[in-house]
């Protein structure tokens, strides 16, 4: 229990009247170790900017508790659940110039005046602000003052940091290597962070652990690899990875040496029953409609494959995006050699058991990733 | 800014010229009329050559009127001081009360919030003769009746709907982040109010403050009905220039340009404030 930093229960969130207004979060259940950089991802609505309100404490919890270091906080006010913010809009406070908005953070801590300037100095060196740690707010770009305002949040020494998209105003080049920075920053004082973020890659580089959030629920939370190599259902699948995950409906159909896959259009996908452990097997024959997944990498072309049809072909320069008519559907496939398809032109498909995902076409839940149950 | 050519820049100093000319000449005009007798006043056709006299401003503050019917007692100055004493007051009053209000409409919405704050706002839909006859009677049984605590209540339906609509205006358009930031560093609420939301919405403040200000000193019918001579303000003692004997038309002048003097000083103080508060809006993000 000591090293757990944060821990959620069953923490519902209303905007409105209990049970009757909006529900933006929904028996959220979360624990978040000291130490750990989580990213609460998910596209904008799905209640992820409301929890990390919520355990900020400006947004009261409906129902359910939050506790920090083992205390229940969700009843308390800002001030005294000690924890960091950076907050989208910025929110530096305008008559202060940058050194002093930082510094600010600082104030409570009563450190001495050159301890302060120290730490100033470092975080600014950090985020490359130090040349406007002289101006004001109003005078610079919105990716400084999103800089400053991360300063802000990172240089107080608070039991938890919470970054609401920290780094959505900058540029690509700087957020990568910010990125670096911040992991180095926080890891190495072994602070504990939640970042709000929608973007995939941001999550991936920076959080020890993902939590996918859509429509107020969590749907998965777990590190980068497993939701990528293991996602919980449907929607992890199709919302993480770029470009994204191609499905496809499915009738499955089977005996002791097959299992058959039956796609629109007359597609039969057929592989030998041992490319699939037994109790995976199990699973699918008690479903009549799956939905089969593959990541676009994990699509082979080959000769003996089921045929599909270049609809699209784009060179990006460093890998080849080819999408192509199949099962009454599209099929994109990632490739690493610059490919010369003419559109129109008929591939075959390979799709490997191993990097099958099939789900359960009714509620969306995994049942098996590759030869494995889920 | 945009490069204007030549024409475009003679013209546009024609018309600012036109509009000054237009709201300034009959405050110069009263300017002059303030040193003149009622005599050169009234002469036809109306001349800008005369020789100027203080003689109206003595009369003022010595508070004798010398009229072709003899002397008569008037208590301009005693007008003037209530003029101040009260709009001050009412003002001060009307802050105190009507800032923190203004906060807490704009940050936190609860149930009938709407409802209130434009029931507050009503008070300025209503003509004020309509309060004013049931007023006078509950002044009366109340003994409000002629005290300056009485004028200062009644003048806050004035000023605090004013000052409740523009403040809350200008709390509304501070981001609620910036102060959720200072909360989050260490702050108790009421110290984030003194030292974000205050000093950030300090240019409406001082705006509706200025507007409340000379709504009040403009006030005429309130204290005309619930005040005797020794507690009003100098709107209302300019009457006292409609003598028996004739209108006074020198002292009224010189008692315009008295009463409009602190009005004017204060607006032009705070017109710094003013431009502020509007390139401040610049920063919100």
């Amino acid at each position: 229990m000591n090293d757990t930093a944060l821990l959620i229960k069953d923490v519902d969130k209303f905007y409105g009247p209990i049970d009757y207004g909006v529900h933006a979060v929904k028996k959220l259940n979360m624990d978040v170790k000291k130490g750990e950089i989580i990213a609460l991802l998910g596209s904008s609505g799905c209640g992820k900017t409301s929890t990390l309100r919520m355990i900020a404490g400006f947004e009261a919890v409906s129902r359910g508790t939050i506790s920090l270091s083992g205390r229940e906080v969700q009843t308390f006010a800002p001030v005294r659940r000690n924890v960091a913010m950076a907050f989208e809009g910025y929110s530096l406070y305008p008559p202060l110039t940058v050194r002093e908005n930082i510094a600010f953070a600082l104030k409570a801590s009563k450190l001495s005046q050159s301890v302060v300037d120290d730490k100033v100095a470092g975080i600014a060196k950090l985020l490359e602000i130090e040349d406007i740690l002289g101006r004001y707010p109003s005078s610079i770009s919105g990716g400084q003052q999103q800089r400053a305002s991360l300063g802000r949040a990172l240089i107080r020494d608070a039991n938890l940091h919470l970054l609401d998209e920290p780094m959505g105003q900058l540029e690509p080049q700087l957020r990568a290597v910010l990125r670096g920075r911040i992991k180095h920053y926080i890891k190495e004082r072994g602070l504990t962070a939640i970042l709000v973020t929608h973007d995939q890659t941001e999550a991936n580089a920076l959080a020890d652990r993902i939590a996918v959030m859509e429509g107020g629920v969590l749907q998965q939370f777990d590190t980068p690899q497993k939701i990528k190599e293991r996602p919980a259902n449907l929607f992890t699948g199709t919302f993480v990875g770029e470009p994204p995950m191609n499905v496809f409906e499915a009738s499955v159909t089977g005996s002791d040496a097959k299992v058959s896959f039956g796609l629109k259009d007359g597609v039969r996908l057929e592989y030998p029953a041992s490319d699939f452990s037994h109790a995976v097997r199990d699973a699918l024959m008690k479903r009549q409609k799956v939905v089969l997944g593959i990541r676009p990498y994990s699509v082979r072309r080959s000769t003996d494959g089921v045929a599909g049809r270049v609809a699209v072909n784009q060179w990006l320069g460093d890998q080849t995006h080819i999408a192509a008519d199949f099962a009454g559907g599209t099929m994109v496939l990632v490739e690493h050699d610059r490919t010369e398809l003419a559109v129109g032109q008929p591939i075959g498909i390979r799709l490997d058991p191993s990097s099958l995902h099939v789900f359960d076409g009714d509620s969306g839940k995994a049942i098996s990733h590759g030869e494995e149950l889920a | 800014m945009e490069t204007m050519s030549p024409v475009e820049r003679v013209l546009r100093a024609v018309a600012l010229t036109l509009v000054v000319v237009f709201f300034m000449f009959p405050i110069f005009w009263i300017f002059l009329m303030s040193f003149q007798t009622n005599e050169t006043i009234l002469a036809i056709p109306p001349s800008i050559v005369f020789s100027p006299t203080l003689s109206n401003y003595a009369a003022l503050i010595t508070g004798k009127l010398q009229t072709a019917a003899g002397t008569l007692d008037i208590a301009f100055m005693r007008n003037l001081g209530n003029s101040i004493f009260l709009s001050v007051a009412s003002v001060a009053v009307a802050l105190v009360l009507g800032v923190p209000a203004a906060y807490a409409f704009a940050r936190h919405k609860f149930k009938g919030s709407e409802d209130i704050a434009f029931t507050l706002l009503s008070f300025r839909f209503a003509p004020p003769l309509l309060v004013l006859l049931p007023l006078t009677q509950y002044f009366q049984w109340l003994g409000l009746s002629n005290t300056y605590f009485g004028l200062i209540w009644v003048y806050q339906l004035i000023c605090l709907p004013l000052i409740l609509w523009i403040v809350r205006g200008y709390f509304e358009d501070i981001s609620a982040d910036v102060e959720y930031a200072y909360r989050i560093a260490g702050h108790s609420w009421f110290a984030t109010f003194r030292k974000i939301a205050l000093p950030l919405a300090g240019p409406g403040i001082a705006a509706a403050g200025l507007l409340a200000f000379i709504f009040a000193w403009n006030n005429f019918v309130f204290a005309l009905v619930l005040a005797s001579a020794d507690k009003q303000p100098v709107t209302v003692g300019a009457l006292a220039f409609v003598t028996s004997s004739g209108i006074q038309y020198g002292q009224i002048a010189s008692a315009i340009v008295l009463s409009v003097t602190p009005t004017l000083a204060l607006a032009l103080y705070a017109q710094r404030y003013l431009v502020e508060g509007l390139s401040l809006g610049a920063v919100k993000g």
